[in-house]
């Protein structure tokens, strides 16, 4: 069974048909890019993977476990906006994401100064360490979405889920957000799910960039029918498939 | 280029001279309309001329009572605000409450939602006589008016205020591992506190008129029962030194409140 499993899943709101028939099977450690016009049920189906909704039918499963009836601690969420606590210090945006498992959300003491110590070296890693006292309000989009996705892999998510996390950057930090979170994903080797608008981003970060788009349009009545996953593509080696050679051969390998 | 008038924007100097303007021109037309009366008739007593204010200012703030020999201003001003105080904080921490639960749990704003918006159409001032008769003539029933008037509007505030919370972080807050209770204490509290101090100085103004209302009725201390007590002597001058007095206090305690919320709650942005 694969980590990710989903399985036959359909999701209307009221009787307008958002996505049907959605089927994935996702490894551990994939990055998957997923792609679409807008209103074809990309965000839908990135709520439904982060159980922020349940679907109207079907499962998904992660790693075999019983479908959530709620976001958890197993699924991570980075959003375009509104993506961290700006009532909360920089430094308090990464420690809230151990402190929020307590009964009343604060940890005391040792365990405070502990985690502090942790959150700066969590700020170092992700160039912020200089703004542990300031506010988000005072930091750059990228800056905010780099404290966003410290803070989501500080809580140790199975699935880190990203909702056009680069969508409101300029191109040149766009690119530096790239490179951190390939940096990111290579050394977690965490399974992530990344929604984007931008072609050219999800096939550089994605190992698959799945499509969703309506197979069946009628004309009379656009919302008839719900969208669906249309393509799948493998987009490790630049996009070009069939690069890596999967049997032992004993054809010479440059070295 | 003549620039179009939304544009225009007065400089230093000019602000200041804008703002202190229309104060400069109320007191003078007042003074005109008080010289216009008072030459009519030396003795009138509606509108006393400013100097006279003046010096009744100074006695009130300074003279004690001839017979207890208490200076009354002081104890009136005490007291009031004691009852003002007193109200606006049960008041204030009922809506707190009740908002962070309307707004973060479904099954009370089913329950609450509707009945807080038809409870809030209740005219205070028509059930002070029931107050009167239930809570006595004490200070009781002057912090109740203060609390049924102001609460409701609080507790729609409030709840409003949470449910505008973006999702995006009520949902984080949750993949973070946060129970409820959690999402209450850390991201919806912290979240609507300046909010809350926001809508204590709009209702500021109400819990004056219902403090005032209740004073002139029934009381033996208080600003309100002042300003009503003098008016059967028709003294202008008092009940005049008095409202400048409660506008003053009123001004002072708005702008330390929005002191208190720019120190407390800098993330929040600058507000009115």
């Amino acid at each position: 069974m694969a980590f990710v499993d989903v399985e036959n899943i359909f999701q209307s709101y009221g009787p307008r048909p958002i996505i049907e028939r959605v089927n994935l099977a996702v490894a551990e450690g994939e990055f998957i890019s997923i792609v679409g016009a807008s209103g074809c049920g990309k965000s839908t189906f990135l709520r439904l993977l982060l159980a922020e909704e349940r679907p109207t039918r079907g499962t998904i499963r992660i790693d075999g476990a019983e479908p959530a009836l709620e976001p958890g601690r197993e699924r991570g969420i980075v959003f375009q906006r509104y993506s961290v606590f700006p009532h909360m210090t920089v430094r308090d945006n990464i420690v809230a994401a151990e402190a929020f498992q307590t009964r009343w959300g604060f940890l005391g003491g040792a365990g405070r100064r502990a985690a502090r110590d942790r959150a700066q070296e969590t700020l170092d890693r992700i160039g912020l360490g200089h703004m542990g006292a300031a506010y988000p309000a005072a930091l750059s989009g990228g800056m905010q979405q780099r404290l966003a996705i410290g803070q989501a892999l500080t809580a140790r998510p199975r699935v880190l889920l990203l909702d056009e996390p680069f969508g409101a950057l300029d191109p040149g930090t766009r690119i530096a957000m790239h490179d951190f979170l390939m940096e990111l994903q290579r050394e977690t080797r965490m399974t992530v799910f990344m929604v984007t608008h931008d072609l050219e981003e999800g096939f550089k970060l994605g190992d698959r960039v799945i499509v969703f788009d309506k197979p069946r349009w009628d004309p009379t009545d656009p919302n008839a029918y719900g969208a669906t996953i249309t393509y799948d593509f493998d987009a490790r080696n630049g996009g070009i498939p069939f690069q890596t050679i999967q049997e032992d051969t004993h054809v010479l390998q440059p070295v | 280029m003549q620039m179009r008038l939304i544009n225009r924007r007065p400089g230093r100097p000019l602000t200041v001279f804008l703002a202190l303007l229309p104060f400069v021109l109320a007191l003078i037309g007042y003074t005109i309309a008080s010289e216009i009366r008072l030459a009519a008739n030396p003795a009138d007593k509606l509108l006393p001329a400013p100097g006279t204010i003046i010096d009744t200012a100074v006695r009130l703030f300074t003279e004690g009572d001839r017979r207890s020999g208490r200076i009354l201003l002081w104890h009136d001003t005490g007291v009031s605000l004691m009852r003002l105080a007193i109200g606006v904080s049960i008041a204030a921490i009922i809506g707190l409450v009740t908002g962070l639960l309307i707004g973060l749990l479904p099954h009370v704003r089913a329950a609450l939602g509707i009945f807080v918006a038809v409870l809030s159409m209740i005219p205070p001032l028509a059930i002070l006589p029931i107050l009167f008769i239930v809570f006595g003539l004490g200070e009781v029933s002057k912090v109740v008016l203060i609390v049924i008037g102001i609460t409701p509007f609080l507790i729609r505030d409030m709840s409003q205020r949470v449910i505008d919370i973006p999702t995006e972080l009520i949902v984080k807050g949750q993949t973070l591992g946060a129970s409820s209770m959690v999402i209450a204490l850390r991201v919806a509290l912290p979240q609507i506190m300046p909010r809350l101090i926001q809508a204590v100085r709009l209702s500021l103004g109400p819990a004056w008129l219902f403090l005032i209302a209740a004073e002139a009725i029934a009381s033996d201390l208080g600003l309100g029962y002042r300003i009503f007590l003098v008016r059967r002597y028709l003294a202008m001058d008092v009940i005049l030194t008095y409202v400048l007095w409660i506008t003053a206090l009123a001004f002072l305690i708005d702008w330390a409140l929005r002191t208190l919320s720019r120190r407390l709650y800098p993330w929040a942005g600058e507000g009115l």
